[in-house]
């Protein structure tokens, strides 16, 4: 979000500036607006005059219209889930005995991870990799299937904005009252009804800022420590930056941010084949062979219509006015569309809707194609691989290494010894004790002056000292050169004991 | 000419020009530089005005420009441990030094330290967590003011560093004297004998001492030896011994081990070569060249004690 931040803030710095925008402007507006040039945005490189070409196009404000339907229910669905998880679930506690007792905790200076009965140590931050892989993979998949799912219902920037345009509904009135209301020079009522939808935003971004700050340190604390104004620079520092994000990204920029600065808004078509389920016009139904046509006296009825050629789209503008990317689906598939579905919602003879390139043509069209299948079994394999390294999870690590400097040292008796440096961790957030021993070296004897057997207390790392010694070496006896270490869970853990099989160094020729 | 577009653009009104004109219709364009620029480099005029004032900036004669920037930081004296506070001009030294002193990790070391300082010998022995800070931090120390003659790992040198890994020593090897060793130094000395002894006589004592650690089987020359060692003539055993075991307060070596100091015996292959090699240095003796500075005024007790902890579980801690 912050590199997001800054592509909009060198697009607001640099009007008519930057020529390697080369937007010119072509499509006739359908949203009302009071500019001259009445266009909206369309890349189609340069053209025309000089002096109509726009070097940067400054935003033509969007008043999507509310509507009811399917896809509406289905898109304030997912948007309180994922409210409810979002703003929820850092006040969630968890019970830890030594550790943190919030269920979701990233906690960076600690170098831990809880979420819930997971505690994620340093070590296994590869399944973040892990996680990452998954979530791309996911993406690949849905948006193969069925197109811009990520973007139309699930992306943060389509909730929020969703949510900043429902309060700006709440407060202002329906997409005619907004228009009037802008149109109208500051007086009292334009002053309330702004400073209220500004403030209400602003309420909604903080508290976003917050909550996230939340997931990093103790929920309780922290908004107490805020409000006393003792809570840490970052913490200040990252609710600060990300209500102002929330704010400009949600409140101001909007579609903007889909349009210039999202990537995956851009490469998700490289995804798109025939097959993968858009939202389309039927222009076959629509246009006719006449063309749409308004609903006069005298081309209502559909016997009426079909005489005179004209297709089932009344003209009516539905599908325009509620979309909050501000295009018309029946120029056809757009980069600009985010497949939230709204203008199906909106059609009332049917014809948006949700297909496909083939189904278009006549032709069926195929879910189950080598690329879904691919992506599927790489999902479900990515799934199981993670899955399976999280459950099988070590409760503790152990490693052991030599001390070679010097490689052994020569005792009074004859004896040789070697020294080892044993690192262990405990990753249980409970105590547990450990034993070690070794193996495999004829005569040898381990000494960790009595920490042999240790106590590890909750995600306790410790390194220890260890000697390996063994007799003097008689005649031309062989010494082995390699001893095996068990480090073992003797209590707190039941796992499988640690084998590591270390280098013995003996003076060479005795 | 007089259509062409630069003319459009300025008939269109896109294009301001200064409102001169040469020649009839010379003009020139007037194109302002963007306003956000023109701000962001007043914004750096202010900016290094006030850099001025703060940080050290201009030269002036011999001295230059130090601003009115300040670094506070404390600094701790590694002989007295006194912890001083100080103020300095701006400079990135000082600011190092501030950063290094507020670090969290220097926290962690000042509380480590703090247990370590009360806590005796046998309780630091028998706490893991204190034994890792004693390994980790006396490693560093070791490096900074033993290895440049023991050894990074302690290991010695044959003949001029004692082995501190081993498990012989010639000054005692509890805690307590190791730390003793470190305060007050020691003065490893032995009596050339060259000149007391006969030729054959070295040759003798050599020949015995060897056998003491089995380098060699007795013989007719050992016991020659043997009574030179242990009679008037030698009178070695007033320093090793009477069970040539070595005295730890004379700092004299244990003979019967297997552990060679001085005379690199183990590295020579044959019986003659260990007993010419061993009759040097019973002829010349070790003189003042074996010194142990005392440390006691170089070090802090802190460090003195971290250290002899530290050596001490080097040689196995026994």
């Amino acid at each position: 979000m912050g590199i997001d931040l800054m592509f909009y803030l060198i697009i607001s710095i640099f009007p008519n500036s930057s020529a390697s925008v080369r937007w010119i402007t072509a499509t006739p507006a359908l949203q009302g607006d009071q500019h001259d040039c009445s266009h909206r945005l369309t890349l189609i490189g340069w053209n025309m005059s000089e002096d109509s070409i726009q070097l940067y196009q400054k935003r033509i404000p969007i008043y999507p219209r509310s509507i009811e339907g399917r896809f509406r229910n289905l898109k304030t669905g997912v948007m309180v889930l994922a409210y409810a998880v979002y703003f929820l679930l850092p006040w969630l506690r968890w019970e830890r005995p030594d550790a943190p007792d919030q269920a979701v905790l990233y906690d960076l200076p600690g170098r831990h991870f809880y979420i819930f009965g997971l505690t994620v140590q340093v070590q296994d931050i590869f399944w973040l990799a892990g996680v990452l892989i998954i979530f791309a993979i996911l993406l690949f998949f849905v948006t193969g299937l069925a197109g811009r799912v990520w973007c139309g219902y699930f992306c943060f920037q389509t909730l929020w904005t969703d949510l900043f345009i429902m309060i700006e509904h709440w407060v202002q009135g329906e997409r005619p009252a907004r228009i009037r209301l802008d149109r109208k020079s500051w007086n009292r009522e334009k002053w309330i009804k702004k400073g209220a939808t500004y403030g209400l935003w602003l309420l909604v971004a903080f508290w976003t800022g917050l909550t996230f700050t939340m997931y990093w340190v103790d929920a309780p604390t922290l908004v107490v420590d805020m409000l006393l104004g003792r809570a840490s620079y970052a913490a200040y520092f990252t609710t600060f930056f990300l209500t102002a994000t929330t704010f400009v990204m949600a409140g101001l920029a909007r579609e903007q941010v889909c349009i210039y600065m999202c990537p995956y808004a851009r490469f998700q078509s490289a995804m798109f084949d025939h097959d993968t389920l858009i939202i389309s016009y039927d222009a076959k139904k629509g246009e006719g062979s006449e063309g749409r046509a308004k609903a006069y006296r005298g081309q209502r009825t559909p016997e009426e219509r079909k005489a005179k050629g004209f297709g089932e789209c009344i003209d009516c503008g539905h599908c325009v006015l509620v979309c909050p990317m501000g295009i018309d689906i029946r120029d056809g598939l757009q980069y600009q569309c985010i497949s939230c579905a709204l203008c199906i919602d909106a059609c009332e003879h049917d014809l948006v809707n949700y297909t496909s390139e083939n189904a278009l043509n006549g032709r069926k069209t195929q879910f189950l194609r080598p690329k879904t299948v691919g992506y599927g079994v790489i999902l479900a394999a990515a799934t199981a691989i993670l899955t399976w390294s999280v459950l099988t999870r070590a409760p503790y690590t152990g490693t052991v290494e030599q001390i070679r400097q010097p490689l052994y040292t020569q005792l009074s008796d004859g004896g040789i010894r070697n020294a080892y440096e044993v690192k262990l961790n405990n990753k249980l957030t409970e105590p547990m004790t450990v034993g070690i021993h070794i193996e495999g070296l004829p005569g040898a004897t381990l000494d960790m002056d009595g920490m042999e057997r240790i106590e590890l207390a909750p995600q306790e790392r410790i390194k220890l000292l260890a000697r390996v010694q063994i007799p003097p070496i008689e005649g031309s006896k062989v010494v082995g050169d390699k001893v095996t270490f068990v480090i073992e869970s003797l209590e707190g853990a039941t796992a499988k004991a640690i084998r590591q099989e270390v280098p013995f160094h003996a003076p060479a020729g005795s | 000419m007089s259509d062409n577009k630069l003319n459009v653009r300025q008939q269109s009104g896109a294009v301001q020009t200064t409102g001169h004109a040469w020649d009839g219709d010379l003009q020139e364009y007037n194109n302002p530089l963007p306003r956000w620029w023109l701000w962001c480099f007043y914004g750096t005029v202010v900016f290094s005005i006030l850099y001025w004032f703060i940080y050290p900036s201009w030269p002036v004669g011999q001295t230059w420009l130090k601003g009115f920037g300040t670094v506070d930081y404390t600094i701790t004296d590694k002989k007295t441990n006194k912890v001083e506070e100080r103020e300095q001009r701006w400079n990135t030294r000082a600011l190092l030094l501030a950063d290094l002193g507020e670090a969290a990790n220097n926290e962690q070391r000042k509380a480590m330290l703090a247990k370590v300082r009360v806590a005796n010998y046998d309780q630091i022995a028998k706490d893991p967590k204190m034994m890792e800070f004693v390994r980790s931090v006396g490693k560093g120390l070791f490096g900074d003011n033993c290895a440049a003659c023991h050894g990074r790992g302690g290991q010695g040198v044959v003949g001029m560093y004692p082995n501190l890994t081993d498990d012989d020593w010639l000054w005692g090897g509890s805690m307590d004297k190791i730390h003793e060793t470190l305060a007050q130094g020691r003065m490893g000395f032995m009596p050339a004998f060259e000149g007391v002894l006969k030729s054959e006589q070295l040759d003798e004592v050599a020949a015995y001492v060897l056998t003491l650690s089995g380098e060699a089987k007795p013989s007719a020359t050992s016991e020659r030896g043997k009574e030179i060692f242990h009679g008037q003539i030698g009178g070695c055993y007033y320093c090793h011994g009477a069970d040539a075991k070595g005295v730890p307060s004379q700092g004299a070596a244990n003979l019967t081990d297997k552990i060679w100091a001085i005379a690199d015996v183990p590295a020579q292959k044959t019986l003659e070569d260990k007993t010419a090699v061993l009759k040097t240095f019973i002829a010349n003796g070790v003189n003042n060249t074996r010194v142990m500075p005392a440390w006691k005024g170089r070090l802090n007790d802190d460090d003195i004690k971290l250290l002899a902890v530290y050596v001490h579980q080097l040689g196995g801690a026994k």
